[in-house]
């Protein structure tokens, strides 16, 4: 595991230079930055089994804080990214202490409302842009503004980002703590009976997960300069993060980092392909993917490889029992 | 006056809401399964009548039934190719199956109808209805009382036939349902239907006097849960009730406060609702 961890990563630094392209590079990053907002969904929908919908609350407060810092302080965006982590924790305490009494689907549709409810606030206040977003700085004033026209240094920022997010998960899963989780998700109330402090642990992987999520959105909007009330707060940003976990294996440390590296790339392909009306093709591509995932393969594409490797070894067995007799 | 109106208004589409909030409630309560798709099953009703009217002049009479007809077969097939084999799986895989029916549908008809609201000719319904000064557009008026009717029928349906006993036994004990002859599979296909059935109605109806588009789905899906919660999950007669009073409410936040709050305040409720009573605030505690 921890060599292939490393192959990975190297892999991922080497690709750069692979492939000196701007177009190319931009893709990286966009793929590295869904894996960290998959990742970051994955800790509290993958490991510890509860499904948000609505995460996309947390990516917006993340993406609107460093643009706010900037349009209404003048500060660089970076400064803005502590504070958005702070008020994610804070809106994710506030969502989680009543929320998590609620179980399976009732968890879903609560997460869905509330994003949809402070995503309609935020398209009507004035102060943060309402429906026509805000812009970050056009032209860097200095170096601190993290604004450049190569996407290379997002690359490896966002490489740096999501290396420390997989170590921690990496790391969690291993402890008490993950123990915990996977003993929630396979079930409230046997995990409870058997003295896991379950409100706790589950607040606990929210918590982490929205600082992560909230994370995600800084980066998008330092990378991107801008970002308006659907792509922050809207529900598809939700379903991105949900879809790509799914589709690698939801409660797998890698999974997500899968589901990034086939669904970004295909995403920028029907995009360049069908042009602005390919927006709609993308999602339609979206629901066939979760549809058949959910129907045939539940545990994602990792899930699915188990198996075969297991089917393989079984039958590799079975013909060496067969030599030996 | 104006208030008693607004009121009134808000009744009528309170009663479009009941219909198809009442069958989402079915299913909740048959299967523990929330359609996360049912939004998309109204919206499918409003291109059915669009469709009728636009290629073969059909009138109300013709497009209510025929979206009905389609989408209880369209609530059949969902469950036969996908709930069924999702149903015992893990939670995820039932959340995400209907949430991407939900999404493949939606930019379905985006890509068919694109992104322009359409609406039905204003002459198929035509005519303002005075009752002592309060003016009710024909359109809501005969939504509003073909879905209490309808609502209604549902419930009488459950309660006071066999085929209504017989999916109130699965919901109650699939076992005994089992041991008692009754298949539990057509039943729950049955209620999937019944349920599509509400929703292309509903959609047919609201399709008369509301514009269409293909993203209409999204928040009438949450209006549904909100009724959902509010009548209890899994009671017809609560989702009734439910319904008005959510109609009630859009209605005069919308004329008090302004359009934009009206959703505000419907899912704040619902957040609200969540919170404090999961169980809904018609319904049985446990449930």
């Amino acid at each position: 595991m921890i060599w292939f961890g490393i192959l990975l990563a190297g892999l991922f630094v080497l690709y750069p230079w692979v492939i000196a392209d701007d177009f190319y590079g931009r893709m990286g990053a966009d793929v590295l930055l869904a894996a960290i907002g998959a990742s970051a969904w994955n800790i509290l929908g993958g490991y510890a089994g509860q499904i948000s919908v609505g995460h996309a609350v947390f990516f917006g407060v993340g993406a609107y804080l460093p643009l706010l810092a900037f349009t209404h302080l003048g500060l660089p965006p970076v400064a803005g990214v502590p504070l958005a982590v702070v008020i994610s924790l804070g809106v994710a305490v506030v969502i989680g202490l009543p929320t998590f009494r609620l179980h399976g689907h009732y968890f879903s549709m609560a997460t869905i409302a509330v994003a949809e409810l402070i995503r309609i606030a935020i398209s009507n206040w004035d102060f943060v842009g309402a429906a026509t977003g805000l812009m970050g700085p056009a032209v860097a004033r200095t170096w601190l503004d993290l604004s450049f026209r190569s996407p290379i240094p997002y690359y490896y920022l966002f490489l740096v980002v999501l290396a420390c997010l997989l170590l921690l998960t990496w790391h969690l899963q291993r402890s008490r703590m993950g123990y915990y989780w996977r003993a929630i998700r396979a079930g409230e109330r046997p995990a409870r009976s058997l003295g896991v402090p379950v409100a706790r642990y589950k607040l606990y992987a929210l918590l982490l997960s929205a600082a992560f999520t909230s994370l995600a959105g800084s980066l998008y909007s330092l990378m991107v300069g801008f970002i308006d009330p659907e792509s922050g707060f809207g529900i598809l940003r939700s379903v991105e993060m949900i879809i790509i976990a799914a589709l690698g294996g939801a409660g797998t440390l890698f999974g997500p980092l899968l589901g990034a590296v086939i669904l970004i790339p295909l995403q920028t392909t029907t995009n360049s392909l069908f042009g602005g009306g390919g927006s709609g093709l993308t999602y339609i591509l979206y629901g066939g993917i979760i549809v058949i995932l959910a129907r045939f393969e539940p545990g994602g594409l990792l899930d699915l490889a188990r198996r075969i490797a297991q089917w393989w070894s079984r039958r590799r067995d079975g013909v060496a029992v067969r030599h030996a007799a | 006056m104006t208030i008693v109106q607004v009121i009134v208004g808000g009744l009528l589409l309170g009663a479009v809401y009941a219909l198809f909030s009442s069958g989402l409630t079915l299913i909740w309560g048959m299967m523990n399964v929330i359609n996360f798709a049912h939004g998309e099953f109204v919206m499918i009703g409003m291109y059915i009548a669009f469709l009728i009217v636009t290629f073969l002049n059909g009138g109300p009479l013709a497009f209510g039934p025929a979206a009905a007809a389609l989408l209880f077969l369209f609530g059949i097939v969902v469950y036969y190719s996908l709930i069924r084999h999702v149903m015992r799986g893990p939670m995820l895989a039932q959340i995400l199956s209907t949430f991407g029916l939900a999404l493949l549908l939606r930019y379905l008809a985006f890509w068919i109808f694109t992104a322009n609201f359409k609406t039905l000719p204003q002459d198929l319904l035509p005519g303002v209805i005075n009752v002592g000064g309060i003016l009710i557009g024909v359109p809501q008026f005969v939504a509003g009382i073909v879905a209490i009717v309808l609502t209604i029928g549902l419930h009488l349906l459950l309660t006071r036939t066999a085929v209504g006993s017989q999916l109130l036994a699965v919901a109650e004990d699939r076992q005994a349902a089992m041991l008692m002859g009754i298949r539990p599979d057509r039943m729950q296909a049955i209620a999937w239907g019944l349920s599509g059935a509400g929703a292309g109605i509903a959609g047919a109806l609201i399709a008369t006097f509301y514009y269409i588009s293909p993203t209409v789905g999204e928040s009438l899906a949450l209006t549904a849960f909100v009724v959902v919660a509010l009548g209890g999950f899994g009671s017809v007669p609560g989702a009734l009730a439910a319904g008005l009073v959510v109609g009630v409410i859009q209605s005069l936040s919308a004329y008090l406060l302004g359009p934009v709050y009206k959703d505000i305040i419907v899912y704040g409720l619902f957040v609200a609702i969540l919170w404090v009573r999961p169980e809904g605030l018609f319904g049985k505690a446990g449930a």
